[in-house]
C-alpha cells in the first residue's frame, strides 16, 4: 500500500536522523507542550456582553484526555516490548483529540455530517493558545515515538505478581471498567463523548500493544470464579445506584437482551463458522410468541400463559424454525449459506407484515402488560433496603438471569465434545467429516441452539419493549447483531457483551448521530478489522489465526470456511 | 497401550477391506478404473503409481469423500455406506496428502476431535456436566495424551496445530486418525516433505501401528519406504491396477519399470 510505504520511509528517515538525545529532547518538549497546553484555555468566545471571554476551564474533560495520554512519555526512556507502537497509539490519540476539539470549537455545527449540534461557529479565531500548544506537543510526540527502532519484538507481559496482588489487579481492572462506563454514561455533550471514545481507543490500543490486556485477560481467566462473582455483584448492584431513575436500567436491560441474542449468534458464527445473515428472524419469532401469549392489549391471541412457559415456548418455536430453515440450507457452504439465510430473514419480516390474522401486520402486537407473580407486580416501584428501585429494575433482573443462563450454556458448550466438533467444522469441514463428525447434524444443532437462545431472548424483549412489530426484525438488525459479534470479538462472551453495549450506548449518547449510526458502525468496523481483526476481546484461536502467519506452516491450513463446494474435496 | 480394540480374527473372517471394481469418472476422465483391492488383518499394503494415477481418488472413494461411479467396498464383510463420518465410524481412518489438521485447535484438541465418533455425550450432558460427562471427558483426554505420546509429541499437546513443525503435523494427523479407533488406517503420502530421519521414524511408527493390530494401506512415492515396509504392493497407472504382488515381484515387473520410466524407445 502506498500510504504505508510513505509512512515507513518517513519513520525510517526519522530513525536515521533522531539520535537518542534528539529523540528525548523532542519527546520531552512535546510532553511539556501538551501539559502546558492542557492547563491553558482552549476556547475563546464572543458574547454580546461582556465581549470576548476566554474560558479557562473549557472544555473540561476533553483537555483531561491528552493529559492522561502523555503518561506514555516515559516509554521513550525505557526499553519495553512494543513501546514504539504503543507510544504511537497514545501520541496519535493526543493529536487526534486535540485536532477534533479545535475543529469542534472553531466550527461546531458546521462540521460535515452534522457531527455536532452544539457550540462553535467562531472559526479558528475562537481557538485559544492552549489547544494549539497541545496540538504541536502531540505532533512532536508522534515524531519522537516514530523515531524509535521498529524492531520491537512481541513478548508477553508477565509481571509475575503474588496471588494477592493479582486479585487486586483484577479488582482494579473491574473497577476501572465500571468507572469508565459511569463516566461514559455521565458525559452528555457530543464533542466530549467523541473525545472520550477517542481517548478510550488510544488508551486501549496503547495497553493492548504493551500486552497489558493479554495479561489482564489471562488473570481473569485464571481467577475465573473471583472475576465472575465480582462481575455478577456489579451487575446486581447497578440498579441500586440509579437513585430510582429507570433510564439507564432500561438501556442496560435492552443491552442484555441484545447480548443474549448475540451470544446465540456467536454459537452459529463464532463456533460453527456458519455465516447467518437472517438470524434476527429467530429473535423476532421469540418476540412474537412472547407478546402473543402475554395477554397484550392489542393482540390476536387472547391467551395468557405463565411467563416461564412462554419463554420456553418462544425458544422452542424459534429452534423449530431454525431447524426448518437449516434443513435445506446447511448443505450449502460459505457464501451460499449467507445468501440463503439472508433471504429467509426477509421472508420472516414479510410474513409478519402480511399475516394480519396473527401478527396484526404493520401495527404489530402492543400493550404487553407487566409481568406479575402472584400479587407481585413487576411494573411497581420497590423499596429495597432503603433504596428505591424503579419498576423496570425487575425486568433488568429477569434479563440478567437470562443472560447468565445463556453465558453458562455458551461456555459449557464451547468447552465440550460438541463445541470441539463445531470448531473442527469451522476449521475444515471436510477433515471434520473424515474424523467421524456428522457435519450436517452438528451444523443443524448449532443452528437450532442459536435459534433457541435468540427465541428466549426475544420473549424477554417483548416485555422490555412492551410491543412487537415487523420492522424491528429486518436485515439491518441482523447486521447490527453480527457487527456486535465481530466488533467485540468472535467466539468470546466478553466480545458479545462489549459489542452489544457499544451498539446501544454510542447511539444513545450521540443523539445527533442517531440517523447516522450505520455510518458510524461501518467506520468502526473498518477500523477494527484493519487494526484488530480478532475484535476488541480477542479469542486465543482467532488471534493466532489472524496474526501469526508462520510461513513454515502456511501449507498446512485446510480449506477456509468459505471455500467453494468444488475443490473442497480431499486431495 | 493398545491402539485398536479390534477382535482377533477367527477362521473364516472376511478381509479387513475388500474393494471390487471401484471406478470413479470425472467428466470425461476415468480417474479410478475398476480397481480391486483386498487387505488382510495386520497387513501393510503399499499403493504406488505415477502422479495423477488416481491413488488419492481411490482413497477418497474408500472413505466416502467421493461417491464411486461404480464398484463395491466392504469393511470386514459389511458394505460401507457412502457418508464419510459413517465410514469412519465403521473403522476406516485416513490422513491427507496435503495435511488437513484443524489449524487453530491445539494438538490435544485435534486428537480429541478424533474421539468424537467414539464418544456420545450430547448437548444436555455438556450443559449438565454430570459424572458421566466428566468421566467420558477425562477418559478422552487420557486417551488423547496416550496417542500423542504414541506418536512422540505429547510435549506439544497445548501447541496450536498451525504452529507445529511440518513433521509433527504429519504425526499429529496420524494420532488424530488413530483416535477414531480404526481397524484400517489409510495413509496418503505420510513422508512427503520429510527429511531422512523423519522418514525413518515415520517408518518405525507405521510398524508400531501394525503391531497394535491395525491393517494399513499407504500411498508413497518413496520406494525405499514402500519396499522395506509393505507386505504387498499394488501399482496404479492411469486409474488401473497394473500389478499387485510382493515388493520383489513388483520391483522386477517390466510393466512397472515401463510405467515409471516410460516406454522404451523403439529399436533402442
Ligand atoms: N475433484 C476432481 N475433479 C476432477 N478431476 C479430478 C478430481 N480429483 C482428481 N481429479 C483428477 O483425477 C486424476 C487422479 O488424481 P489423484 O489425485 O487421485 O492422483 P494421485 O495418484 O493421488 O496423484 P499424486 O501422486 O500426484 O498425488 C488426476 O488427473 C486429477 O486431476
Ligand atoms: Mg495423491
Amino acid at each position: 500500500m502506498i500510504v504505508s510505504r510513505v509512512a515507513t520511509s518517513t519513520s525510517e528517515r526519522l530513525q536515521a536522523t533522531f539520535t537518542r538525545p534528539v529523540r528525548l529532547a523532542v519527546g520531552g518538549a512535546g510532553s511539556l507542550l501538551v501539559v502546558a497546553g492542557c492547563l491553558l484555555p482552549w476556547a475563546t468566545f464572543f458574547f454580546g456582553f461582556p465581549g470576548k471571554v476566554t474560558l479557562a476551564g473549557f472544555p473540561g474533560g476533553s483537555r483531561l484526555y491528552p493529559l492522561l495520554l502523555v503518561a506514555v512519555a516515559p516509554l521513550l526512556l525505557v526499553a519495553v516490548e512494543g513501546r514504539r507502537r504503543a507510544g504511537l497509539a497514545a501520541a496519535w490519540g493526543v493529536f487526534g483529540i486535540t485536532a477534533f476539539n479545535i475543529a469542534a470549537i472553531g466550527f461546531g455545527r458546521d462540521l460535515p455530517l452534522g457531527l455536532l449540534e452544539e457550540r462553535g461557529g467562531g472559526g479558528l479565531g475562537a481557538v485559544a493558545i492552549g489547544a494549539w500548544l497541545a496540538l504541536a506537543g502531540g505532533a512532536l510526540l508522534i515524531a519522537a515515538f516514530a523515531s524509535l527502532p521498529s524492531s520491537d519484538e512481541e513478548r508477553p507481559f508477565r509481571p509475575g505478581l503474588p496471588a494477592a496482588l493479582e486479585l487486586l489487579t483484577i479488582a482494579l481492572s473491574l473497577g476501572l471498567i465500571l468507572f469508565a462506563v459511569v463516566i461514559a454514561l455521565e458525559v452528555d455533550e457530543t464533542s466530549r463523548f467523541i473525545s472520550l471514545i477517542a481517548f478510550a481507543t488510544a488508551a486501549g490500543m496503547t495497553l493492548a500493544r504493551l500486552n497489558v490486556f493479554a495479561y489482564v485477560t489471562e488473570l481473569f481467566d485464571r481467577h475465573r470464579t473471583v472475576t465472575l462473582a465480582a462481575a455478577a455483584i456489579a451487575a446486581v448492584v447497578f440498579p441500586f445506584t440509579q437513585g430510582g431513575n429507570a433510564y439507564w436500567i432500561r438501556v442496560f436491560a435492552s443491552i442484555g437482551v441484545f447480548a443474549a441474542a448475540a451470544i446465540g449468534l456467536n454459537v452459529v458464527v463464532g463456533l460453527a463458522g456458519l455465516l447467518d445473515l437472517g438470524y434476527i428472524a429467530f429473535f423476532g419469532v421469540g418476540a412474537y410468541v412472547g407478546a402473543l401469549f402475554a395477554g397484550a392489549a392489542r393482540t390476536t391471541v387472547h391467551v395468557k400463559l405463565p411467563f416461564l412457559v412462554v419463554v420456553v415456548m418462544g425458544a422452542v418455536i424459534a429452534a423449530i424454525f431454525g431447524v426448518i430453515i437449516g434443513a435445506p440450507t446447511l448443505r450449502l457452504r460459505g457464501d451460499y449459506l449467507a445468501i440463503v439465510t439472508l433471504g429467509f430473514g426477509e421472508i420472516f419480516r414479510i410474513l409478519a407484515f402480511n399475516f394480519d390474522w396473527l401478527t396484526r401486520g404493520p401495527n404489530g402486537i402492543s400493550g404487553v402488560p407487566d409481568l406479575a407473580i402472584g400479587s407481585y407486580n413487576f411494573g411497581a416501584t420497590n423499596e429495597v433496603l432503603g433504596f428505591s428501585l424503579p419498576g423496570f429494575a425487575n425486568y433488568y433482573f429477569v434479563e440478567l438471569i437470562l443472560l447468565a443462563a445463556i453465558i453458562l450454556a455458551f461456555t459449557r458448550l464451547n468447552d465440550s465434545r460438541i463445541g470441539r466438533a463445531w470448531i473442527a467444522i469451522r476449521e475444515d469441514e471436510t477433515a471434520a467429516a473424515a474424523m467421524g463428525i456428522n457435519t450436517y447434524r452438528l451444523k443443524m444443532l448449532a443452528f437450532g441452539i442459536g435459534a433457541f437462545m435468540a427465541g428466549a431472548a426475544g420473549t424477554v424483549n417483548a416485555h422490555v419493549t412492551t410491543q412487537v412489530s415487523p420492522d424491528s426484525y429486518g436485515f439491518l438488525e441482523s447486521i447490527l447483531l453480527l457487527a456486535a459479534v465481530v466488533l467485540g470479538g468472535m467466539g468470546t462472551i466478553g466480545g458479545a457483551l462489549l459489542g452489544s453495549a457499544a451498539l446501544f450506548i454510542v447511539p444513545e449518547k450521540l443523539r445527533s448521530f442517531q440517523d447516522k449510526r450505520l455510518l458510524l458502525f461501518g467506520i468502526a468496523l473498518i477500523v477494527i478489522i484493519r487494526f484488530r481483526p480478532e475484535g476488541i476481546v480477542a479469542n486465543r484461536r482467532r488471534k493466532a489465526e489472524l496474526h501469526d502467519a508462520d510461513p513454515s506452516t502456511g501449507d498446512a491450513s485446510g480449506a477456509p470456511p468459505g471455500a467453494p463446494v468444488v475443490g473442497a474435496v480431499a486431495q | 497401550m493398545s491402539v485398536s480394540a479390534s477382535s482377533a480374527p477367527t477362521a473364516a473372517t472376511p478381509p479387513v477391506l475388500e474393494a471390487r471394481g471401484v471406478t470413479k469418472v470425472f467428466g470425461g476422465l476415468t480417474a479410478v478404473d475398476g480397481v480391486d483391492l483386498e487387505v488382510g488383518e495386520r497387513e501393510i499394503v503399499g499403493l504406488i503409481g505415477p502422479n495423477g494415477a488416481g491413488k488419492t481418488t481411490f482413497f477418497n472413494c474408500l472413505t466416502g469423500m467421493e461417491t464411486p461411479t461404480s464398484g463395491r467396498i466392504s469393511y470386514r464383510g459389511r458394505t460401507l455406506s457412502g457418508k464419510p463420518h459413517r465410514v469412519t465410524e465403521s473403522g476406516l481412518a485416513r490422513t491427507f496428502q496435503n495435511i488437513r489438521l484443524f489449524p487453530n485447535m491445539t494438538a490435544l484438541e485435534n486428537v480429541l476431535v478424533g474421539r468424537h465418533c467414539r464418544t456420545s455425550q450430547g448437548v444436555l450432558s455438556a450443559l449438565g456436566r454430570g459424572p458421566r460427562y466428566r468421566r467420558e471427558e477425562a477418559d478422552g483426554r487420557a486417551r488423547a495424551h496416550e496417542l500423542l505420546q504414541f506418536v512422540g509429541m505429547d510435549r506439544h499437546a497445548e501447541t496450536l496445530a498451525r504452529n507445529l513443525p511440518y513433521g509433527d503435523q504429519r504425526r499429529l494427523e496420524i494420532a488424530r486418525a488413530l483416535a477414531t479407533d480404526p481397524g484400517l488406517l489409510l495413509l496418503d503420502e505420510p513422508t512427503a516433505g520429510m527429511n531422512p530421519q523423519e522418514t525413518a521414524s515415520a517408518m518405525q511408527l507405521v510398524r508400531r501401528i501394525r503391531e497394535q493390530g491395525l491393517a494399513i494401506v499407504v500411498i508413497e512415492h518413496d520406494m525405499r519406504f514402500i519396499f522395506s515396509l509393505c507386505d504387498r504392493v499394488a501399482v496404479l497407472v492411469q486409474g488401473q491396477k497394473l500389478v499387485e504382488g510382493t515388493a520383489t515381484e513388483v520391483q522386477q515387473d517390466p510393466r512397472v519399470v515401463e510405467a515409471y520410466l516410460g516406454k522404451p524407445v523403439d529399436g533402442g
